[in-house]
């Protein structure tokens, strides 16, 4: 590098980090203001009568269809997407031929990047129609276990590629067939990351909407068992649909629906990051 | 044992790449479980092959029916459903006067996303630079939970906040200001809407949701930076600035463009925030601040409409607006993990950046 004057070089370095400030400042700035933003519209018009009538309610209208709605989509891709993430993570940490799952892991990740409005058509098109499932339960667990698949077969390889290499070397010593050592020495302490990528997942599918406009379509009315041909209401349509009527009264319903959304999504998420520390700790402990 | 061999020949480090037993080694539970996993594996990729193929199959009619269109007009209407005619268009038949074209769309879908990219990128470097370099350790833990944050919040959140808080404010105290400057630059003369509604306020909330793809990627580069290589600069006396400049960013470039590249693909397929904020509108943005609409949000917003098309051609058309956006997604997120694939792509983000 060139001689510079010594002045100018401080002058220099003191702007660039006066600028990379004001970066941080404009990441961390909005971050506060969204949520606090949204939580300071859905204040006043939190009330306990939310949770206890529907949307159908003329008079005092409530969020409990849709609540109940968004939790049943929250079970729902637990069960479907769960077990497939969790023994696709399996198979690429532990019996992946190195090109097979490279390969893998890069369509599970491209398939991540897929416009989540795409994925909602593609499962109206073959769910809905194709199969003739109707706006349903199923056709939007479907199309969002597919969304968050990616994310939970991530978590899973990466939790299990952190158990140390003592742990797999002591188990082969003694002789421990392949599917003994995932279960009692692979999985006990990858447990928790996994749990974390779990959790992770389900908040993620919670605040989705584009998926499930045309495969759950919506309901004013509480969930039932009824899998097939019986459309389903979530939060995020309410904060949709709602914010663009012209009523006070349906205006305050999708400001709620906002708060609601993003209280229960920051406690799934700071939930997951509070166990995988603790899986963290627990983790260098085991490394002998 | 193939395990004990295979690690004394040197193989490196990594718990996850040590053992690879030949199918000899498993048990009978170790094949069933192997056969499992690996079915569950493939299903991203069966998902989307599914999801290439429908989309596919779907858009051809509209494909052939618009031909040229799609790309040259800025017209969608999904037709006369009332007329007694049809058009007929390179044999296949729609409703009268349907015309397909998505050029609004591409419009709306390239320029709110490149502005977002060209904000987003110098944000994101420099507020992790300043993370990492610059801010005490201590902090640097409950800073970066800020990132996690911006990145958790569902689109719906977004289009909720830019539509009752960012776009107003926009439009009261920031606008008249940026407008002084049509003199130089047309395109930020107004109007604008008076809450905000439009292209610019949308690529202001698409730049803070892909921030945390490029942000957790360039965090991870940069730890990863050898620290002799840091401490070699500073002992010649570089200042921490030129130890940045000339270590630190030859270092995560790579890694910059490619998660760019993600970045990128995720502004382009954004659904509901930009649904909720860019107005959707039929027509190309009369300026920086008018309103219109992505492919996305175009897709979102006429489906409804599109599903009483008896013809069935509406839903067709739109297949093909979404077969366009999975097409230049797909790409910006092949060429992302292409271009950092041999380096070290595992620092790439799956997904939103979370």
């Amino acid at each position: 590098m060139a001689y510079k004057r010594p002045r100018l070089r401080h002058l220099r370095g003191g702007l660039f980090w006066v600028l990379c400030g004001l970066a941080l400042a404009i990441i961390v700035a909005p971050a506060v203001a969204v949520v606090v933003g949204v939580l300071i519209k859905a204040a006043p018009v939190l009330k306990l009568s939310l949770l206890t009538n529907t949307t159908q309610d003329v008079q005092n209208p409530g969020l409990q269809n849709a609540i109940l709605g968004t939790l049943a989509f929250a079970i729902g891709v637990l069960v479907i997407a769960g077990p497939i993430g969790i023994l696709g993570g399996i198979y690429l940490a532990e019996f992946a031929p190195r090109r097979y799952g490279g390969a893998m892991r890069f369509f599970s990740a491209v398939l991540a990047g897929v416009p989540s409005i795409v994925v909602g058509y593609v499962a109206y098109v073959a769910l809905v129609v194709g199969l003739n499932w109707g706006y349903s339960l199923l056709s939007g667990v479907v199309a969002l276990s597919l969304i968050i698949l990616p994310y939970i077969i991530k978590t899973t390889e990466v939790s299990l590629a952190q158990v140390p290499r003592s742990l797999r070397e002591a188990a082969s010593a003694l002789g421990l067939s392949r599917i003994t050592t995932i279960r009692k020495v692979l999985l006990p302490p990858a447990l928790p990351g996994i749990v974390s990528g779990l959790v992770i997942a389900v908040a993620i599918s919670t605040g989705e909407t584009a998926p499930l406009l045309f495969t759950a379509n919506w309901s004013n009315f509480n969930p039932t068992p009824v899998l097939f041909h019986n459309p389903v209401g979530y939060l995020t349509y309410v904060t949709y649909y709602y914010i663009g009527q012209p009523s006070a009264q349906d205006q305050a319903l999708a400001s709620a629906a906002a708060g609601i959304t993003i209280l229960m999504i920051l406690l799934l998420i700071f939930g997951g990051r509070l166990i995988t520390a603790r899986q963290r700790k627990m983790v260098a402990r085991l490394d002998v | 044992m193939i395990l004990v061999r295979r690690r004394a020949g040197g193989l490196p480090a990594g718990p996850a790449r040590v053992a690879r037993p030949a199918s000899a080694d498993l048990s009978r539970g170790d094949r069933i479980l192997r056969w499992v996993s690996g079915a569950a594996a493939t299903v991203p990729f069966a998902g989307l092959t599914v999801i290439v193929v429908i989309m596919v199959i779907w858009a051809i009619p509209a494909i052939i029916y618009s031909g040229t269109t799609f790309f040259t007009s800025t017209k969608f209407f999904i037709g006369n459903l009332y007329a007694p005619t049809l058009s007929v268009s390179n044999g296949i038949s729609a409703p009268h006067g349907a015309i397909y074209g998505a050029l609004t769309f591409i419009i709306g879908t390239l320029s709110s996303s490149l502005i977002a990219l060209v904000l987003a990128v110098p944000i994101s470097v420099g507020g992790v630079l300043m993370l990492s370099e610059w801010i005490p350790r201590r902090l640097e833990g409950p800073l970066s939970t800020f990132l996690e944050l911006l990145a958790g919040i569902p689109s719906v959140v977004f289009g909720f906040w830019g539509l009752t808080v960012l776009g107003p404010l926009l439009a009261q105290h920031v606008f008249p200001t940026l407008a002084r400057l049509g003199v130089v630059i047309p395109f930020l003369k107004g109007p604008w809407a008076f809450n905000g509604q439009g292209l610019l306020t949308a690529s202001l909330v698409l730049t803070l949701m892909i921030i945390p793809i490029i942000a957790s990627t360039t965090r991870e580069l940069v730890k990863r930076v050898p620290v002799l290589a840091r401490e070699g600069a500073l002992a010649l006396g570089m200042t921490r600035y030129e130890m940045v400049r000339v270590v630190i960013i030859p270092y995560v470039r790579t890694g910059i463009v490619a998660s760019a590249l993600l970045g990128w693909g995720r502004a382009l397929g954004e659904t509901i925030a930009v649904l909720l904020i860019i107005g959707m509108a039929n027509n190309p943005p009369a300026n920086a601040y008018g309103t219109t609409s992505t492919l996305a949000s175009g897709i979102a917003n006429q489906l409804d409409a599109a599903l009483s098309d008896f013809t069935g051609m509406a839903v067709r058309a739109i297949a093909e607006l979404g077969l366009f956006l999975l097409v230049i997604s797909l790409l910006t997120n092949l060429a992302g993990r292409l271009v950092i694939s041999r380096v070290s792509g595992d620092a790439l983000p799956v997904g939103r950046g979370i």
